[in-house]
């Protein structure tokens, strides 16, 4: 599913991390766990092809990141669902419009995928709030919205940073249960977060794998988690 | 381009919706597309009227000479009918006539008005010559004239004809140019407008991206919308300028030269050629701006 290869990382000199090496497989859980600053964003960046690495081999999907050109780069993310912690919303269109974006930019026919959106805003909890504009959404649903919108085109792999970020305890174990049920469905989840508790929690319903950057390096993280 | 500008009329409600609605930049297009038109209709009209004026002398000139003969009064019309004897006989030339009194005292009537006593004055007499379509020998002529009417003076109105065509030309190319200036100065206001909007929405198009967007999906949301303003404000502008070209005096009633300035017959269909044109260089425009700027994205 994503296999990095030594790959190091530099910006503006300075190198963010080398030498890292790890394959998630399909159907996997994993936690990215590290410091701010430490490269969790920059990570999962790298993972949909946002950013490059500045060394080493990094593979999507049996796919060669770098060398694929920008419309490759754009089929890429049709199959990755990703949840940003500032959600990143077109603020002008309705919430279901929102959610509905993948399918509108993949040339989809969204009236014979009127039922499944329903569906899937039911799934998240925000039916009844189908027709609000984004900025008029809480905290906990916009990350519920943007949840939905990661996983309306299904697919393979889902990256999300700090989903829980913005929201209280009840909502972050909402949100977790919803990712724990995509996992069960098969999808790969990798979520970045520095909240230790949430790591827990989900280790308690699904067996996740914990990574952790730290001095540039990625390690498997221990038991004390 | 036939295929986008089809397209783009036939509409694409998905990428139309993802980009908010206008702000500055489409009264802007709109404003400049129309102006533009506007004065490509008068360059047009200005084009079309010098190339009819540079046909006309062309044609109505290139055929015809004067002889021009000045004789003391008891020779005058001896000299005048042996020139018309030569000029009969000369192969090449279709008509020789001496011209009227009534006719040259129209001549002088600009200058010293119709009650000149011509009769009076020491005027040449005027020969007005009508050649074959395989023209005559004018040297030939020349020397023949000179040997047996000594007051003879032939113009072929070549001297001055030239120059007054060549003008009209001139003048013909200017409005070329300035159609071809007017399309480049568009493009480039609507390429500047079509950046500061795609400036304005680069979280939209951010967003775009992150969720599987190809550059052809968002460039084509904001080529659709430049396109259509342009047409929109290219069409009015052209029917402003149209009006405007037809308000003009009319050549008949006036008689001056610049009142010929204007369009005739089918030639009126000429300017809708504007609003399409106008449409095509803005789906151009949009698209250079477009791909420049997402070049710069990830």
């Amino acid at each position: 599913m994503i296999d990095l290869d030594n790959i190091s990382y530099s910006y503006g000199g300075g190198e963010l991390f080398s030498d890292v090496s790890v394959r998630l497989t399909a159907g996997s859980f994993h936690f990215l766990t590290g410091p701010s600053g430490s490269g969790k964003t920059t990570f999962l960046k790298l993972c949909y092809g946002a950013l490059l690495p500045t060394a080493g081999r990094l593979r999507v999907f049996d796919m060669d990141v770098p060398a694929l050109d920008r419309d490759g780069v754009a089929l890429m993310r049709r199959r990755v669902g990703v949840v940003h912690q500032d959600c990143r919303f077109l603020d002008h269109i309705p919430v279901a419009d929102n959610v509905a974006l993948p399918l509108m930019v993949s040339g989809m026919n969204l009236s014979q995928e009127q039922s499944n959106l329903a569906e899937l805003l039911t799934w998240v909890g925000l039916s009844d709030r189908a027709g609000a504009l984004p900025p008029e959404l809480s905290g906990g649903e916009r990350q519920r919205a943007a949840l939905a919108r990661a996983v309306v085109m299904s697919p393979d792999l889902i990256l999300a940073d700090e989903p829980t970020g913005n929201v209280d305890w009840d909502m972050s174990q909402r949100l977790l249960r919803l990712l724990v049920e995509l996992n069960r469905m098969g999808k790969t989840v990798l979520i970045a977060t520095h909240d230790l508790q949430l790591i827990r929690a989900a280790k308690a319903q699904v067996q996740a794998r914990v990574l952790r950057i730290s001095n540039r390096r990625l390690q498997l993280a221990g038991a004390d988690l | 381009m036939l295929a986008q500008m089809r397209d783009i009329l036939r509409g694409d409600a998905p990428s139309d919706r993802v980009v908010p609605p206008a702000g500055f930049t489409a009264q802007l297009t709109l404003f400049a597309s129309g102006a533009m038109a506007f004065l490509a209709v008068f360059a047009l009209a200005l084009s079309l009227a010098a190339g009819r004026i540079a046909d006309r002398w062309s044609e109505e000139l290139a055929r015809s000479a004067t002889l021009r003969i000045s004789a003391p009064a008891e020779q005058m019309a001896l000299q005048t009918d042996a020139a018309l004897r030569i000029l009969r006989q000369t192969p090449g030339v279709a008509e020789a006539r001496a011209l009227t009194r009534e006719e040259k005292a129209a001549l002088l009537a600009p200058w010293f008005g119709s009650d000149l006593p011509i009769d009076t004055l020491p005027i040449p007499q005027l020969i007005e010559v009508i050649e074959t379509a395989d023209g005559y020998d004018a040297r030939g002529l020349r020397l023949r004239l000179g040997a047996e009417v000594p007051g003879a003076v032939l113009d072929d109105h070549g001297r001055w004809r030239r120059p007054l065509v060549e003008a009209a030309e001139s003048l013909r190319r200017l409005g070329l140019v300035s159609i071809l200036l007017i399309a480049g100065a568009m493009a480039a206001m609507i390429t500047l407008a079509a950046s500061a909007a795609l400036a304005a929405n680069a979280q939209v198009i951010e967003v775009l991206r992150l969720v599987g967007a190809r550059d052809s999906f968002i460039a084509s949301a904001f080529i659709r919308r430049f396109t259509l303003r342009a047409l929109l404000g290219a069409t009015v502008g052209t029917v402003l300028g149209v009006a405007g070209v037809a308000l003009l005096p009319d050549a008949s009633e006036a008689g001056g030269f610049l009142t010929g300035l204007g369009f005739r017959g089918a030639g009126w269909l000429w300017p809708l050629v504007i609003p399409p044109m106008a449409a095509g260089v803005a789906l151009l425009a949009t698209g250079y701006a477009a791909r420049r700027m997402l070049r710069g994205l990830t």
